[in-house]
């Protein structure tokens, strides 16, 4: 390269890159507003804020929330406690297989969606599963355990395995070096996977729609009014609610891993 | 000695154990819970559905799988398969350019604002950018708008005449469903990219650039081949969650259905869980083809 300095073409395409993805988010923010209530109209021809006192009062956007949380909170929990399990067990030792447990932690999310929710769907009618919260939480905690391992895997090749030795070299157990080294080493990213699969699981709808039965998450919700418009203006304020609460965790596990040299997330 | 300590002892004496008590929680629940309902999805793929009585024929057969070569079926993987080609390739050549800048001349705090540039619609929620483009091209949406307002309304309307492309309106055209694709799955061809990118030793660029390259032979023949491993990588994603989305084609796009369409409407109305079963091994033996190929071109060091 000649300079350090982009050329103009590169710049522009870039940023209207950039723009590209950012505008059509944008937009719904926008729609939140709006007066109209029965199409798409744009532009709006009024803004208000009364959808926003509507949505407050629709005890089924409450529900489908709150179930969404709860099946995110468990899935996760599990998926923190698998995923350090074997992002331990592959960093820190070379066995026969290893590159086969990596394999099957990605294929979850590497496979379509549509594959592991038929899948699951299938496996509960042949063991005749009936269909709960529980079924929800195996499938989201299925594919959330790759993020937790991704980050978890990284954050343990950085940390120096003499640490560990030192530790017991001082007299620690395995227990206490865990408690008292080894965790304090990798928390935060721990806490930006943790993050992460809660972002996802909180998303996920194509498994989801195999996996819940009569139960409602929020995304499960919005497919519905999506596939079948009913309250407009309710979707239009649950979607902006739903970018700004997924935008949290996302700017908190960046800020957790920042400067560290892998980057959280990567591969979703 | 307490207990603690002797189990501590025990294990630090026996590695092999300690890395088994490691393994076994996660092995057995993606083994069991994950694996095992794959494969019992893969065995019905081997039954038949009875076409009197709708019940499924609990023998091994390969009939189910000679269904799939019906016209009709064929049509629903070709159609799929290149609906996928095209995202992907749409996605790398929008991609690129953003990558590039971030990688190579984004510093400080331009460098931050690209990385969450990138991460917030990656991770931001898919039924939202799918909502959000319901709006946009809606027929009073905002995309008519602006094309009245720049009298250019006639140049959509001859676009929508085109056979294949076109439609009554972009929300129900080939078109639209190409164009969310192309938005929701972008960020995944960014990323890797960009680490494909960033790892170009800056002194490579210098040593094609004293030999006399310029700008477009030393992207042409220098970073293109580099950055290459980080496009296949980023087409992985691209392709295989084309291949395998249900949601997107049946809320912007035409009657003609896709690969996950067609799974999820013979295993729910149809009640055809062997078609199904079969139908849902195409995207996996197509994306382990693809796979084994990437692999090759050392896609894999690039994630």
């Amino acid at each position: 390269m000649h300079s350090d300095r982009a050329s103009l073409g590169l710049k522009i395409a870039a940023i209207a890159g950039l723009l590209f993805l950012h505008l059509p988010i944008l937009l719904i923010f926008v729609y939140a507003f709006t007066t109209e209530d029965t199409s798409y109209q744009w532009p709006p021809p009024g803004l208000t804020l009364r959808w926003f006192a509507v949505t407050w009062n629709r005890p089924d956007v409450w529900e489908a929330l709150s179930l969404s949380i709860r099946v995110a909170a468990i899935s996760t929990a599990i998926a923190l406690l698998l995923g350090t399990l074997c992002a331990a067990a592959v960093a820190r030792s070379r066995f026969f297989g290893r590159e086969t447990v990596s394999l099957l932690v990605i294929l979850p999310i590497a496979l379509p969606g549509v594959i592991t929710g038929i899948s699951l769907r299938s496996a509960f009618n042949l063991a005749e599963i009936p269909f709960s919260f529980w079924t929800i939480v195996m499938g989201h905690a299925t594919f959330c355990v790759v993020v937790v391992y991704n980050n978890a895997v990284a954050r343990f090749r950085r940390t120096s395995g003499s640490l560990i030795e030192a530790s017991m070299d001082l007299g620690a157990t395995y227990f206490q070096t865990f408690r008292l080294v080894i965790l304090p080493n990798i928390a935060t990213a721990l806490l930006a996977g943790g993050m992460l699969a809660f972002a996802l699981s909180f998303d996920e709808v194509i498994v989801t729609t195999f996996t819940s039965g009569q139960q409602q998450t929020l995304p499960i919700w919005m497919l519905e009014e999506l596939v079948r418009p009913r309250q407009r203006p309710v979707t239009n304020v649950v979607a902006m609610v739903v970018v700004l609460v997924t935008f949290l965790p996302i700017l908190g596990a960046y800020y957790l891993t920042r400067g560290t040299d892998t980057v959280a997330g990567q591969g979703k | 000695m307490s207990l603690p300590m002797r189990l501590s002892d025990a294990l630090w004496r026996r590695p092999r154990v300690l890395l088994l008590l490691l393994l076994v929680p996660p092995l057995l629940w993606l083994g069991i819970v994950y694996l095992g309902s794959l494969f019992a999805l893969l065995a019905q793929s081997f039954f038949s559905i009875d076409e009197f009585s709708g019940l499924i024929n609990y023998e091994f057969t390969l009939r189910t799988y000679g269904e799939l070569f019906r016209a009709a079926n064929l049509d629903i993987i070709l159609r799929t398969l290149v609906i996928a080609a095209a995202v992907t390739i749409a996605a790398a050549v929008i991609a690129f350019p953003i990558a590039f800048y971030a990688a190579r001349y984004a510093r400080g705090r331009w460098k931050a604002l690209f990385y969450l540039g990138i991460m917030l619609p990656l991770w931001s929620s898919y039924l939202v950018k799918v909502y959000a483009w319901k709006l946009i091209l809606a027929r009073e949406g905002i995309l008519n708008w602006l094309l009245e307002t720049l009298h250019l309304d006639w140049l959509l309307a001859a676009y929508l005449s085109l056979p294949v492309l076109g439609g009554n309106s972009l929300s129900v055209s080939w078109t639209g469903t190409f164009l969310v694709f192309l938005y929701v799955w972008l960020p995944f061809m960014i990323l890797p990219i960009q680490a494909a990118l960033e790892r170009i030793p800056p002194s490579m660029l210098e040593a094609a650039g004293d030999l006399g390259a310029d700008r477009g032979q030393t992207l042409r023949y220098v970073i293109l081949p580099l950055a290459l491993p980080g496009i296949v990588a980023g087409s992985i994603f691209t392709f295989s969650l084309t291949l395998g989305d249900y949601i997107i084609p049946q809320i912007i796009g035409t009657s003609a259905r896709m690969i996950g369409q067609a799974v999820y409407q013979f295993q729910g109305t149809a009640g055809n869980i062997p078609l199904a079963a079969a139908f849902a091994v195409v995207p996996i033996v197509i994306m382990g083809i693809y796979l084994t190929v990437a692999r090759r071109l050392g896609a894999f060091d690039a994630l």
